[in-house]
């Protein structure tokens, strides 16, 4: 698919989209990409600067989950490890980053015989709790839709093997509803969406059937190369233009419009719906998922006994709530660049390798000299 | 932190449970998401499983309408 990443395929597909924007007048198209994969795309391609002189507006949305986890959850998780002795807490590795009002976990001092543990899948920290049955593993699973179903199935496996020293910190979140509630507050005006692609090959297209049925606005599906999601802003513009909003599909190679069934049947065995806050959104009604009663032993909320009262906790002088509102533009807030920057994040939002902040300023540079710093470049292709 | 490129099967076992190769690199996957998954299949890979199937036949409509748009423009 390498056609989508070539000069002449980008510049025709720009050309269509300005075609398209042009009687409609400047400033009319706002689309928010969801995803935190798709604003690294965009800024990455320095699309976002091509599509506002093309005619689009692009805002970043909530799809960071590391990023939408409120600070008391992060905080929960700070407490297990340096609260207890002989705990291993098993975590992705942005997770461990993410700063609180007690520090991250990389700063904080393990309780003594504990330890903080990356790992790049939930199946890897069920396999340590395996390997040291003297020690208790929780896993701090935070993910969308995309990631659910694998933290589903550790869950799973551990009632199957009835893995008493294993447990689960969720941090779970489903996308439709932010989208909702980011309408219902009517604080940024949208035009249209750029659906997710993975989370769409789980949950597939009718979830997001309420957007253009109750509030009128197109939308499409779009996958992760450049041509994709210009792609899918096409076939958004295409729905503005015969005033016939639908959920469009641009990534069809990967996602059907049933989704995955097999997924959904795993999350939906293992998990229920819950009422869940999320930073800068506050509480969103059934937009999260718990363990089930079933699964309740390998809940570490309720093994613990834990309280995480979400509402609190946020940093002063942050505003990464606002970012993932789409409010504001990182370079807005005051901080960003200054006090706030990866190597010293202030905020969850500079933090992840989907966080706006982070996405904004590894990409910054390029709209001043036309390329990106050579190391950080680098870096980017690797994630 | 979706990876948009896909991987291929490698190996896999009667508990659908396997290898990618993903850029040269071998990963264990499970493919317990994915009806009937074979070796050379191309896949997506997310936290440790297969989440979905490339499908050749869409990938190449995709092609097709991005000759149309981009022939359209001249």
């Amino acid at each position: 698919m390498k056609q989508l990443r070539e000069r002449k395929v980008i510049q025709g597909l720009l050309e269509a989209i300005r075609r398209r924007t042009s009687p409609l007048g400047r400033g009319t198209v706002r689309i928010m990409e969801v995803c935190g994969t798709h604003t690294m795309t965009i800024h990455r391609y320095g699309l976002k600067d091509l599509l506002a002189q093309a005619g689009v507006e692009m805002i970043s949305g909530p799809g960071c989950p590391v990023c939408i986890t409120p600070g008391a959850v992060h905080e929960a998780a700070i407490g297990l490890v340096t609260g207890r002795e002989g705990l291993i807490l098993a975590t992705f590795g942005d997770m461990t980053r993410v700063p609180t009002r007690r520090g991250s976990l990389q700063t904080v001092i393990p309780a003594p015989g504990s330890m903080v543990k990356i790992v790049y899948s939930p199946q890897e920290s069920l396999d340590l709790a395996a390997h040291h049955p003297d020690k208790e593993v929780v896993f701090f699973g935070a993910g969308f839709e995309t990631t659910i179903p694998s933290i589903a199935s550790a869950l799973k496996q551990a009632g199957e093997a009835k893995r008493k020293n294993y447990s689960v910190l969720t941090a779970l979140w489903l996308i439709p509803p932010p989208l909702k509630a980011i309408l219902e507050s009517g604080e940024v005006k949208v035009t249209g969406f750029l659906y997710p692609g993975h989370v769409s090959a789980i949950i597939g297209l009718e979830p997001y059937a309420f957007i253009p049925r109750d509030y009128g606005l197109p939308g499409a599906v779009a996958g992760f190369e450049p041509g994709d999601i210009l792609l899918g802003i096409v076939n958004i513009l295409g729905q503005l233009e015969k005033g016939r909003p639908e959920v469009g599909l641009e990534y069809s190679r990967v996602v059907a419009a049933a989704g995955n069934p097999l997924a959904r049947r795993l999350m939906d065995e293992v998990l229920e719906i819950k009422d869940a806050v999320w930073r800068g959104l506050g509480l969103i009604p059934q937009s999260g998922l718990k363990p089930r009663e079933h699964y309740a032993a390998w809940d570490a909320e309720v093994k613990f006994k834990l309280r995480i009262e979400s509402e609190a906790g946020e940093l002063p002088g942050c505003r990464c709530g606002e970012v993932l509102r789409g409010l504001i533009s990182p370079p807005e807030c005051r901080m960003y660049g200054k006090k706030c920057t990866p190597e010293s994040p202030l905020g969850p939002c500079m933090v992840s390798f989907e966080g706006t902040c982070l996405v904004y300023h590894k990409y910054s540079q390029r709209q001043e000299t036309g390329r990106t710093r050579a190391g950080t470049a680098r870096k980017g292709s690797a994630s | 932190m979706c990876l948009g490129i896909p991987a291929k099967i490698v190996c896999i076992d009667q508990d659908k449970q396997g290898e990618i190769d993903y850029l040269g690199t071998k990963v264990r996957t499970s493919f317990m998401l994915l009806d009937n998954p074979r070796v050379g299949d191309w896949v997506i890979v997310h936290a440790g499983f297969a989440i979905s199937r490339l499908d050749e036949k869409e990938a190449q409509e995709t092609l097709a309408l991005l000759r149309e748009i981009i022939e359209a423009e001249g």
